[in-house]
């Protein structure tokens, strides 16, 4: 994890015991049995057994101290206002973030709520903990109610005043900012390192930082939760290409029982970090790992996408032809061009080669000049029929 | 808690793919009928492999955004959702009866209620004749008018075709356009041949596809002759061969599209409140003159 701010041991802001987590504590004892107590960090608090025409006292249990008994409503309202830091933490998971597992997990790994004490966390809230996920960045604070409030933008805007950064509250408005990247080019995986930056999610609270989050890389936290569970559902290259149909069925003729480098290859074009956030957990099968390296994404890829798949497909017909010896006479100079282009090509900078960057072997002069030279009229590279029986 | 998932196909090259599924989706959302609305896609994230483990309630609906039954409906969502002991025969279907079947999702080990696609449902034919009303934007469009529904035909699917004539048969059953023709890209009688197949001097063009994209956009205005070029884009209406076409795009991206994705799910029993009402009216805004 990169961009990850421990929590620190300033001091712990001064928290006010709201109305609604009190509630929600008298609720939360009227239901339980006598025997089974309602535990917040550091004390644990219980309905006392009452007759039908006596108000239920409460008892106290404060960890390595003496109980405290027979507490009326407003006693116990004082006793927990002066623990309201650990009072509004279990409020703030159990009544406002819910049980939903990713969303809980999720919001709790953002404050290491499962790691560290109320106390550090509180503290280290009051000056804003962040996580990086993805290209995002999340920033959590909390109230002086104790409520958690949170900030999500580009990593790339981490220092950008947030006057500067257009301003969202609804997570759907998300969907606008994942569409298109800052070319304005369609973006058919929104895990790819694209994410266009300039906006800013603020004060929103945790059931919508979640739904901002899944917006913008869906189904993301799901799979890290059950990944975090131990169990992720991998399926790999062999049963997914073996799942196909339609059009896509093709694609399980690709293996042939001679290996799996051709996996490798899509690999390295597909699922390199620099074309997708998510590490790759998938392999060749269940016995057989690839070669080429997962990545480090802080969410796993659980197997191969659509887009995979797709290209896949492609890559079948294209890799059923076989090799053939064709002969070109080309200077050196051009045959390292030849490499240059695929190269700023596949690393997609093609566009960003400066206008007169000559030296450049992709820059746009060069490369028509390479044409003009050794293309014919047909466009066919030094004459050279792609088809020998084509040739004339 | 009740769930709505909405599954359609969505693009790797098109944004306009997904569009009217997320704004049915919104419109949905805002009914308030559903704690929660997900969308899904075979193209685009989350994948139909991954939609329902982004679900948190357990009474959760699956309504597929596609015209017809067929390969989609029945193979591919029920296996990438991977529902336990899919058999087609839930459906106990003719081509356009499927409503509903309630089976396990191994995913998240629950229950899901798998529906029928909103193509088929009666509510759909409401939508083609709303679709005319907007293109035209006469809420009483129909003396004078011919209504042409467009679809594959069967060489894609055959339960594609039947879709379209069973919409065109109910509309022309109400008397209210004075023609009205089921037409195809890929067999007979073919949309190319437009004009020769009515006599009014109007004619509205509904494709019964849920999305704009390739076909809507570029084959069907060529192959009609709005335009040479689809890149040169078309006005509505167009003359070709004396007979003014009012070319509607995609029946899918109308608004009360919602209206058919919520009677989808209420036929499988989810409870809707008033949001089938709410649908109706807000929908209707849309094609206000």
């Amino acid at each position: 994890m990169g961009d990850t701010t421990a929590p620190s041991s300033t001091s712990v802001p001064a928290i006010e015991l709201p109305s609604e987590a009190f509630d929600a504590v008298l609720d939360e004892l009227a239901t339980r049995d006598p025997d089974e107590p309602l535990r917040f960090e550091g004390v644990t608090v219980e309905a006392e057994a009452s007759d039908d025409d006596v108000a239920t006292t409460y008892r106290l249990d404060p960890a390595g101290k003496e109980p405290q008994t027979g507490l009326s409503e407003a006693a116990l309202h004082e006793a927990l206002d002066a623990r309201a830091s650990a009072v509004t933490d279990w409020y703030a998971f159990e009544h406002v973030v819910g049980e939903f597992g990713p969303r809980r997990a999720f919001l709790r790994w953002i404050e290491d709520a499962d790691g560290e004490t109320v106390a550090s966390r509180y503290a280290a809230l009051a000056e804003g903990i962040t996580r990086a996920w993805g290209e995002l960045r999340i920033t959590a604070t909390v109230t002086d109610r104790g409520a958690r409030r949170y900030d999500v933008r580009h990593v790339d805007d981490a220092g950008t005043p947030v006057e500067d950064l257009d301003r969202y509250d609804d997570p759907l408005e998300a969907r606008e900012l994942v569409t298109t990247d800052a070319a304005g080019r369609y973006r058919p995986l929104k895990t790819a390192p694209t994410l266009r930056d300039g906006w800013a999610f603020t004060d929103l609270g945790p059931k919508a930082v979640y739904e901002t989050v899944e917006t913008i890389y869906p189904a993301t936290v799901p799979n890290w939760h059950r990944e975090r569970e131990g169990d992720l559902d991998v399926s790999h290259w062999r049963e997914t290409m073996a799942r196909q149909s339609g059009i896509y069925g093709v694609v399980k003729t690709w293996d042939r029982g001679e290996g799996y480098e051709h996996v490798n290859w899509v690999a390295e074009a597909c699922c390199a970090d620099s074309q997708c956030l998510k590490r790759r957990e998938w392999e060749y099968d269940e016995e057989t790992d690839l070669d080429v390296d997962g990545g480090d994404g802080v969410f796993p890829c659980r197997e191969p996408c659509s887009l995979v798949v797709s290209a896949a497909r492609k890559w079948t017909r294209l890799e059923s032809e076989q090799p053939r010896s064709y002969t070109f006479d080309l200077t050196p100079s051009e045959k390292e061009q030849l490499e240059a282009i695929v190269d700023a090509v596949a690393d997609g900078r093609a566009a960003e080669i400066r206008e007169a960057d000559v030296k450049d072997g992709a820059n746009r002069l060069r490369a028509r000049f390479l044409r003009a030279k050794r293309f014919d009229d047909d466009g066919t590279l030094c004459g050279v029929a792609t088809d020998p029986d084509d040739a004339e | 808690m009740q769930s709505l998932v909405i599954v359609a196909h969505g693009s790797h090259l098109n944004p306009d793919s997904s569009a009217p599924t997320y704004a049915h989706a919104d419109t949905i959302r805002a009914a308030g009928a559903f704690d929660e609305v997900r969308t899904g896609f075979w193209k685009e994230e989350p994948h139909f492999r991954e939609v329902l483990r982004t679900v948190e309630g357990d009474d959760v609906y699956v309504v597929p955004l596609f015209v017809s039954e067929g390969y989609f409906t029945e193979q591919v969502i029920p296996r990438e959702l991977r529902l336990d002991d899919w058999d087609v025969a839930e459906w106990d279907s003719d081509g356009l009866s499927a409503d509903q079947a309630t089976l396990v999702a191994e995913d998240i080990e629950r229950e899901v209620h798998y529906c029928g696609p909103v193509g088929t449902h009666e509510a759909m034919t409401d939508v083609i004749v709303r679709r005319a009303e907007s293109v035209t934007g006469d809420p009483d469009v129909g003396d004078g008018v011919g209504l042409a529904v467009v679809g594959h035909g069967t060489e894609r699917n055959e339960n594609s075709a039947k879709a379209v004539e069973y919409h065109a048969d109910r509309i022309r059953d109400r008397d209210r356009f004075d023609e009205v023709r089921a037409l195809y890209m890929d067999e007979d009688p073919e949309v190319d041949d437009l004009p020769d197949f009515f006599e009014s001097e109007d004619v509205v063009l509904v494709p019964l596809f849920i999305a704009d994209g390739y076909h809507t956009q570029e084959d069907i205005p060529e192959d009609v002759g709005l335009c040479d070029d689809y890149t040169e884009g078309y006005d509505v209406p167009t003359v070709v061969d004396d007979t003014r076409v009012w070319y509607a795009g995609a029946v899918g991206t109308e608004p009360l599209m919602a209206d058919v994705v919520l009677e989808r799910a209420a036929d499988a029993g989810a409870d809707l409140g008033g949001a089938l009402e709410d649908v109706r009216q807000t929908t209707r805004v849309a094609t206000g003159d």
